[in-house]
């Protein structure tokens, strides 16, 4: 048996690997790569809180799905935004977009 | 050791060793292949969860379709096909540090919460919990409102997507 | 229970016996008979696949009024093993620049999303790979696996008119999801359920009669995703020469093949179970092989049918393909959608039930032309006007 200790460590592993992801790249596509792994484990962690919970509340998992729907709304924008300046810009190095307008 | 810790060890180190391939490989596309292989991992993880719709939507939405945006998105931003540059920060040994620090933050808040190592209960027969979840989702008592304003949001991003990138012929 | 009522768990008792007369432990001989289950059933799936290489080939030859392969073997029945094995010796050359891993992995992810198909179809009352009960959206979530390994084979080619083909294929394929999966949601609606098992018991009256548009919706969907004609644009041989699989040899093409033509056949037989009854036919629940054998006969139909779709047809335009999804499928599902389920719950216990969704249908349909028939004349229209004061202008 699994106990719920390793569901939670998974899920702080993988959001911490998101969170490095996040901080460490110079791509954008990349960092937004991170928050996708970050969200991912937010998930990871609602759904083993429901299944240990009391399963047969369906809260965690209402609440999981709406995590997904956040998720893809962001990525949609988010790469969106990127496409855009990279067209303005010729790049999507994050620390290169350091002026608004000149 | 018996069969789901088994299978659980081999889902974490597939999900841990993917995540760790994505933020750290030169290739973009290879980064988007690694966050494949990590989104299948969680998916595997939800059914062990007894999870079942939330695996195939999963699926369906990241790697059906978060996934592939990302490989476009990728395939639309890159001057030359070959890679470019050092692709980690100046800063990335601080990061490093941040992530351990708060790994271990983390950690220790959990063990000394109390259902620490609490272990799974079964559910009790007869629940339906694809039925609960619908109901749920449109029922007026539970989670209705949440629902459309995810749904609002959603369209709201559509047209936002759309309008940020649209070059005005 | 004897073997014609139920074969798969004669058949599985058996076996387990002799295993642990054998002495073998109670997991591994469970373990062992779900690896020999899905062994079978992949290898019947192979099998059928290699069989729709001649059938293809035969029809398309009759459709083109010639006569086929015909000279390899009785009726050229051994035709396609002559073509596996031409596949098998051809050189296997890896382009250079090409990403190795992704461009060798590409049809191994193409040939797994369509196997992963037949886990869910139920091909006989007792006779399935498993009762999933999301079965519906485990079919798109497969879809998007396929969907991958397009996109994996078009990056790793290094070659520009391979991706091309690629981004053409994918923003296809995810456009034409959405009225598939509306198309979808109507039997899920008049079963109560999404496993495609309930969906096929609960089939009293076949789905046809009750939403015939929501089978063509489906179909037409269907076809779209598949990448059959008329919605090749990614083998476009006149135009951009093969698509994604411009560099594939050998047996990799061999897979992408086989793959697209096992994908029909399974979409075909998807679209009997959903719609027209899957294995139901008379004694299909006292004898299970007997409907294989029906599921057999109507997904072969629907083969026929696409492919009939595919040899008479040209192939449609990009942007026409694009704006026939958005602009008239999708709205056109929903509608469908909403109809169905109003309809659905209003007449649930009555007697009026099936004829009215029949009529509900007929009323979206007749509905759908008009309006068509309205654009199509007020477009003639702006065309005709400028013609007017030119003859006018030759008058004077």
């Amino acid at each position: 048996m699994v106990p719920l200790s390793w569901y939670l460590t998974l899920s702080a592993a993988l959001f911490n690997i998101g969170l490095f992801g996040v901080l460490a790249r110079r791509n954008a596509v990349a960092i937004l790569l991170g928050i996708e792994l970050m969200l991912n484990a937010v998930n990871i962690n609602l759904v083993a809180f429901w299944r240990y919970g009391d399963p047969t509340v369906i809260t965690g998992q209402v609440f999981a799905i709406i995590v997904f729907a956040v998720a893809a709304a962001e990525v949609a924008v988010g790469l969106a935004l990127i496409i855009s300046v990279y067209r303005n810009r010729s790049t999507v190095i994050a620390n290169d977009i350091d002026m608004l307008k000149w | 050791m018996d069969f789901m810790q088994i299978i659980f060890l081999l889902c974490a180190a597939l999900i841990l060793g993917a995540a760790l391939m994505v933020v750290t490989t030169r290739n973009m596309i290879h980064a988007a292949l690694w966050l494949i292989a990590t989104l299948f991992g969680v998916a595997i993880l939800y059914v062990l969860l007894n999870a079942g719709f939330l695996a195939v939507v999963q699926v369906v939405i990241y790697i059906g379709a978060i996934a592939i945006l990302f490989i476009f998105a990728v395939m639309l931003t890159r001057r030359e096909m070959r890679d470019q540059g050092p692709q980690l920060n100046n800063g990335w040994w601080m990061a490093v540090l941040i992530s351990l620090l708060s790994f271990g933050g983390l950690f220790l808040l959990f063990t000394n919460w109390s259902g620490f190592g609490k272990m799974m209960v079964n559910i009790p027969a007869g629940t339906d919990t694809l039925r609960e979840l619908g109901s749920a989702l449109v029922s007026p008592n539970a989670f209705v409102i949440p629902f459309e304003v995810a749904s609002v949001l959603l369209l709201a991003a559509l047209i936002g997507a759309v309008y940020v990138s649209f070059r005005g012929k | 229970m004897n073997f014609w009522n139920d074969p798969i768990n004669f058949v599985s008792v058996w076996l387990r016996s002799l295993f642990s007369g054998w002495g073998m432990a109670d997991w591994l001989v469970n373990v062992l008979l779900a690896v020999m289950g899905i062994v079978v059933l992949i290898i019947c799936a192979m099998i059928l696949d290699i069989m729709l290489v001649w059938v293809e080939r035969k029809v398309v030859a009759r459709f083109q009024d010639r006569f086929g392969p015909n000279r390899v073997g009785p009726f050229g029945l051994i035709q396609p093993f002559a073509d596996i094995i031409k596949l098998l010796i051809k050189e296997d050359i890896t382009p250079i620049g090409a990403d190795r891993i992704i461009f060798n992995l590409a049809p191994i992810f193409a040939m797994t999303a369509v196997l992963l198909l037949w886990a869910i179809l139920p091909l006989g009352s007792v006779i399935y790979g498993v009762d999933l009960n999301v079965g519906v959206l485990y079919i798109i979530a497969t879809g998007a696996i396929g969907t991958l390994s397009i996109i994996m084979a078009g990056w790793a080619s290094n070659n520009k008119f391979a991706l091309i083909g690629a981004f053409r294929t994918v923003a296809q394929m995810v456009s034409y999801e959405i009225p598939m999966l509306v198309a979808m949601l109507i039997p899920t609606i008049l079963a109560g359920t999404m496993s495609v098992n309930g969906i096929v018991q609960a089939q009293n009256v076949w789905f046809v009669i009750l939403s015939p548009i929501g089978v063509l919706i489906f179909i037409i969907s269907a076809i779209a995703e598949l990448g059959r004609s008329p919605f090749d644009l990614n083998e476009a041989e006149s135009e951009i020469v093969a698509g994604f699989h411009i560099e594939y040899t050998g047996i990799k093409f061999g897979m992408f093949y086989a793959s697209e033509l096992l994908h029909t056949f399974t979409f075909g037989g998807f679209i009997a179970t959903l719609f027209f009854g899957g294995w139901r036919g008379p004694f299909a629940e006292t004898y299970p092989l007997l409907g294989v054998f029906y599921l057999f006969i109507k997904a072969m139909f629907f083969y026929w049918v696409i492919m009939w779709v595919k040899y008479s047809m040209p192939r449609i335009r990009i942007d026409h393909m694009l704006a026939f999804n958005w602009k008239f499928l999708t709205p056109l599902a929903f509608v469908l959608l909403i109809v169905t389920a109003v309809v659905d719950k209003v007449l649930a216990q009555t007697n009026y039930h099936a004829t009215g969704l029949l009529l509900a249908n007929i009323i979206v349909g007749w509905v759908t032309i008009e309006i068509l028939r309205i654009h199509a004349r007020s477009l003639r229209k702006k065309d005709e006007i400028p013609a007017q004061p030119s003859t006018q202008a030759a008058h004077h």
